[in-house]
Order: structure tokens, then sequence, then C-alpha cells
């Protein structure tokens, strides 16, 4: 029943979030029912098409899972976005210190690298807000900032690319790319759809396993639901507390090995669009269930999708779109979660 | 550096210094009233726009921030009926206005200007060249005045540290918060237009450039209190003005970390390293009752 009930409230959320944001287009004089259109055929109209949802796909279940581990003990990570910032420059450091490095290393050590620095660029929050008090909220959001900082001190530094006028790091030494050995890549070879896909469904798999069918996800989910029978019962809410977060900015930082080593092959500045904030509305749709977080990835990377395809299609319709979409579905769907459909029912018998 | 350089240097400081100041009150309004402000960038954002794009209509930049302050108003008012309406969570309404702000901004500028960039460039009638200045050292005098002294104000502190203490004496929590809400959106939505039409002359795409963040550092920095916290957004103007002026030239500490010494300066000011830093007590909390 709890299950139906968030269900239909993720799905009414969802549908009149997007409801809203095509009447929103009818008021720029486009045609609402073409909009729609072009956003569903945008994901499925060729395998590359396919290929690109997958790629944002692949991305946002790592950002949704940073989001929902913290905040099953009780925390806020809104540092994704600086989080995969460092994972992702690490790996390409990586690349480019030890070029020559081949397989199965070189991207075991990259990917191990930048896990370890997305990690540390979690846990120091994580740490603040269990050992002094600080808000986690805003210490990863200042985070973010700084991550941007040292990416762009990189880039347009040490790392700098010398053939390319684009602000991006030098290319990664090519044992570090999965494409030789990648299936997923050979189904869909023009788009940037990666190994890393199945790497993010099982962690998003074993993070549901984990969470709901060991003694270590009881204890960090009682710390989240209630603090103080927790701390009754003896559990280390601390330790949780930090723990989720290092695990959560691991996570996050996997998105380089999508975008890296899966695809690019580099760091480009500006590369994620948001993955980290949109992370937020993944969980929230997919209600902080691992598995749903799957689902819930595939709509907004379709929706990532679609919003590009209606810059060319449209006359008034951008890419930012997308971020229209997304912010209208966030506030419809938090907004379906907290009314009590019960106090509708009494209000609509009343008048 | 010598006698001059300084001087310029400080007074663009002072001058960067004016959307953060508007903008660290606004978030001040709403964060010492109970609610979490990170909407901020998103108010500032929605300011520039509309007080460029009236000032750019009208010719007159007074009107442009009276617009930008309307803006900054609806949007708040949004959220104000998410967070304190329907009881979403602050954080995740306040991620989705700024996203709101993001997307809607660059839309207004396709359709009215059939571009996704900037707004054209303001003639010299319709911008300001230093009436902002004396507006924000204005608003410092009435917000401490305000703030510390009047009834009202102390409703504000009250709704944020002892809600239920409140509602005993008859004021509203909810209706305290609405309206500091909507004012924190007009004062960080004026704050966005002194972008637009005082520190250049037009808007541009993402031209907050995380200013509401940096104002949002600012009042944390400056412990919640109306005047640490105008030190800090001068503060924080300063590095900026810094971090422009060592643009041009090759200098020895990289632009990128002066850049990021607001945000570190927050984080070590917010891990109690710089004395106590203690965010007001009912932050983050909804209200149920009044």
């Amino acid at each position: 029943m709890k299950m139906f009930s968030s269900l239909l409230r993720s799905f009414l959320g969802f549908s009149v979030g997007l409801c809203l944001a095509l009447a929103l287009t009818a008021l720029a004089g486009e045609n609402p029912t073409h909009v729609l259109s072009v956003l569903l055929h945008s994901s499925f109209g060729s395998s590359y098409d396919f290929g690109l949802v997958l790629f944002y796909t692949t991305s946002l279940i790592f950002t949704g899972l940073a989001v929902c581990l913290p905040f099953q003990a009780g925390l806020f990570n809104i540092g994704a976005e600086g989080q995969l910032t460092m994972g992702a420059l690490t790996m390409a450091a990586v690349g480019i210190l030890w070029p020559q490095l081949g397989l199965p290393w070189a991207p075991l050590l990259a990917v191990s690298a930048g896990f370890s620095v997305a990690a540390l660029w979690g846990f120091i929050p994580g740490w603040l807000r269990a050992s002094r008090g600080s808000h986690e909220v805003i210490v990863t959001m200042m985070f973010n900032f700084i991550a941007a900082g040292i990416s762009s001190y990189f880039v347009v530094g040490a790392l700098k690319s010398v053939e390319s006028q684009n602000p991006e790091t030098a290319s990664v030494g090519s044992g570090y790319l999965f494409k030789d050995f990648d299936p997923l890549h050979a189904l869909s070879p023009d788009s940037p759809v990666n190994i890393s896909l199945v790497i993010a469904i099982v962690l998003a798999v074993i993070t549901w396993l984990v969470l709901n069918k060991s003694l270590w996800g009881y204890e960090l989910k009682a710390v989240g639901q209630s603090p103080d029978a927790a701390s009754t019962a003896g559990i280390n809410a601390k330790k949780y507390k930090i723990l989720s977060m290092l695990i959560a900015g691991g996570f996050a930082g996997l998105v380089g090995m999508n975008e890296i080593l899966g695809s690019a092959g580099k760091f480009r500045l500006g590369f994620s669009p948001d993955y980290g904030f949109v992370g937020i509305a993944v969980a929230l749709l997919a209600r902080n269930n691992p598995l749903g977080i799957i689902f819930s990835a595939f709509l907004f990377g379709a929706l990532q999708k679609g919003a590009t395809d209606l810059d060319l299609e449209t006359a008034t319709i951008t890419r930012d779109f997308a971020k229209i979409l997304q912010a209208i579905i966030i506030l419809a769907v938090a907004g379906f979660y907290s009314v009590q459909f019960l106090k509708v029912k009494k209000w609509i018998k009343k008048t | 550096m010598d006698q001059e350089n300084l001087i310029s240097l400080l007074m663009s400081s002072l001058r960067v210094a004016v959307p953060l100041i508007f903008a660290a009150y606004g978030g001040l309004l709403s964060e010492r009233s109970g609610v979490i402000q990170i909407a901020l960038e998103g108010f500032l954002l929605i300011g520039a726009l509309a007080g460029a794009v009236t000032a750019h209509y009208t010719g007159s930049a007074w009107l442009g921030v009276l617009a930008a302050a309307a803006a900054g108003l609806t949007l708040a008012a949004v959220k104000a009926f998410f967070v304190l309406k329907l009881k979403v969570d602050q954080i995740i309404a306040g991620t989705a206005i700024n996203l709101l702000a993001f997307g809607v901004a660059p839309f207004v500028t396709k359709v009215l200007f059939d571009s996704t960039g900037s707004t054209p460039s303001l003639p010299i009638e319709a911008r300001f060249s230093s009436a902002p200045i004396f507006m924000a050292a204005a608003l410092s005098l009435i917000m401490t005045y305000w703030f510390h002294k009047t009834r009202s104000g102390l409703s504000v502190q009250f709704a944020g540290e002892a809600p239920e203490a409140l509602a005993v004496a008859g004021t509203s929590v909810l209706k305290t918060r609405w309206l500091s809400l909507m004012a924190c959106g007009a004062l960080a939505g004026i704050g966005g237009s002194t972008l637009s039409t005082y520190l250049s002359s037009a808007y541009s795409p993402n031209m907050t450039g995380g200013r509401g963040f940096i104002a949002l550092a600012a009042l944390i920095f400056g412990r919640w209190k109306p005047i640490p916290t105008l030190f800090a957004c001068l503060f924080f103007g300063f590095t900026d003005a810094l971090q422009i002026r060592l643009q041009g030239i090759n200098s020895a500490i990289p632009v990128q970390f002066i850049q990021i010494l607001p945000y570190l300066f927050t984080v070590i000011a917010l891990a109690g390293f710089f004395g106590h830093s203690r965010a007001p007590k009912a932050l983050g909390q909804s209200f149920d009752r009044g």
C-alpha cells in the first residue's frame, strides 16, 4: 500500500509537472503537442539517440545514489556536483601523468584514485557535520565551488591541452579507455554509452540490498529516521553519517568514469549539465529507493536529451528548457508528497 | 602597489560588494525567520534580467529596480508557497527555484530578443553611476536598526529562534515567515538589478556567477548578524575585486585560489574555528500551528 501510494504520488507529480511545463511553452507560442512529441521521439529516434540517453542515465544513477545514501542517514548531500568534479579531474590527472599504463591496471588505478578523492570530498563535510555540527548543506555547497576553482586551475594550468583552444585537459593514455573491451560501446559505437551503465545499475542493486537486507543498512536508516532511538540502541550515529557521505562522494566521483574513461578521454570544463543537482530530482522522484533511482535517472536522462532536441526543432525553446522541466517536476513531485490525501478527501466532503 | 592603485582597488571592492549586501540582507531576513535560503542565486539572476529588460524598454534604471524587486518577490512567493504552505523540504524547494530561474531567464531573452544570450546594451542614461552604493549603505543602517530595535524585527528573530514563543505571544509565525521570504526575494532581486544596470551595462547569461552563494557565505561568515554580515560582504567584495584585478596580470597567486577564498573562509567559520557561529535554532524546520 505504501509502495503503491509512493508510486502514485511520483507519477502524479511527474505528470502534473510535465503538463505545467508544456503549458509554459504554449504561452511562448509553441504547440505543446508538438513539443511533447519531440520530447518522446528524441530518445528513441536512433541507436545514437538512445545511447546518449543511456549515457546521461548512467551519470544520473551515480549522482542519484550519492544523494540517496546520505539522505537515508539523515543528511542532505547537495555536493555531488563538486564530488563528481573532483573524481573526474583525478581520473584525468592519473591518465595524463602515467599515459603508458595499459590494461588492466590503467582503468583500475584511475577509477580507484578518482573514487578516493571524490570520497574525500564527501568525507570532509560529513566529518565536519558529525564532529563540529557544521551544516552539511552549506559545507557541501561551498565545496562545489572550491572544486570548480581547483578544476579550473588545473585545466588552464598543469593539465592543459596543448592542441586544443577549448578549456579542457590533454587526453588520457589510450590504455585507460574502455572502448576496446566494452560490449555496450560495440552495440552503439557512435554514442557515448559505455560499460559504466552496467556498473551503475549493479551499484544501485547492491545499495538496495545493503540498505534493506543488512544490519549495516538497518542501522544507517535508524540513524536517519529516529536519531534518538538509534543512540539509545547504542548505534554510533556519527560513524554512519560520515560513512554515508564518504561513500556518496565516491559514487558521485564515478561520473568521471562514465565521462572520461568511457567517453571523452579528457576532462572538459563544464562537462556536467548539473548532474549533481539533477541527482537530487532523481532521488526525490525515486523516493530514495536505489532501484527506483535506475528508472527515474532514465526519465531525467530522456528529458535532458529531449530538451537538447527541442533547441533545434522549435523557435523559442532552448536547451535550458531542461532546467525548467526539472524545476517544475521537482516542485510538483515534492508537493504531491507533502499533500495529505486524506485531508483533501475530508475537505471535498466538507464543501 | 602604489596608493592610487590601492584606492581604485578599494573603490571597486565597494562597487562589487553592492549586490552581495542586498542579497545577504535578503538572506538574513529569510534565515533569521527560520527558512534556509539557498535560492539567493536564482533571485539575483531573475532580478538582473528584470532590471535590464525594464531599463531597456523604459530607459529608467529606477524602474528596473522596481521590476527586479517585483520579479524577486514573485519567485520568493512561489518558494514560500511550497515551503510554508505545502511544507516541502526547504533545500529541495530552494534547488528547484534556482533551476527554475536559470531555465526561465534564457527562455525570456529568447522570446523577447531572439537570443539566448544577453539583453541589448543599455545607454548610459538607463544605468546607475553611483546611487546603488548609497542604497546599500542606507539598507545596512535601516536593517541594523530595524532588526534589533523594532517589534517586527524581533518577531523575525523569534520566528527563527523560538517559533512557539512567538505564536504564544499572539504573532503568526507563518505570516512572519511569508513576509520575511518575500522581502528577501525583493531585496535579492534589487541586488540582481545592480549587476546588470550598475556593474555592467546589460544582462548576460549566468552573470550572477555564484554571487548568491557568496552572499549566503557572507551571511554565515557574519554569524547571521547585520553588522558582521556587512563586513563579510565588503571583505568578499574585496576578494572579488582583487581576483578581477589579478586576471589581467601574471601573478604568483593563481586567480582561482583567490576566487575560492570566500567559500573556504565560510567552511572554516562554520567549523567553528573563528569562534562560535550558530545558526538560528529553528532554521529549516517547518512550523505547523498559526
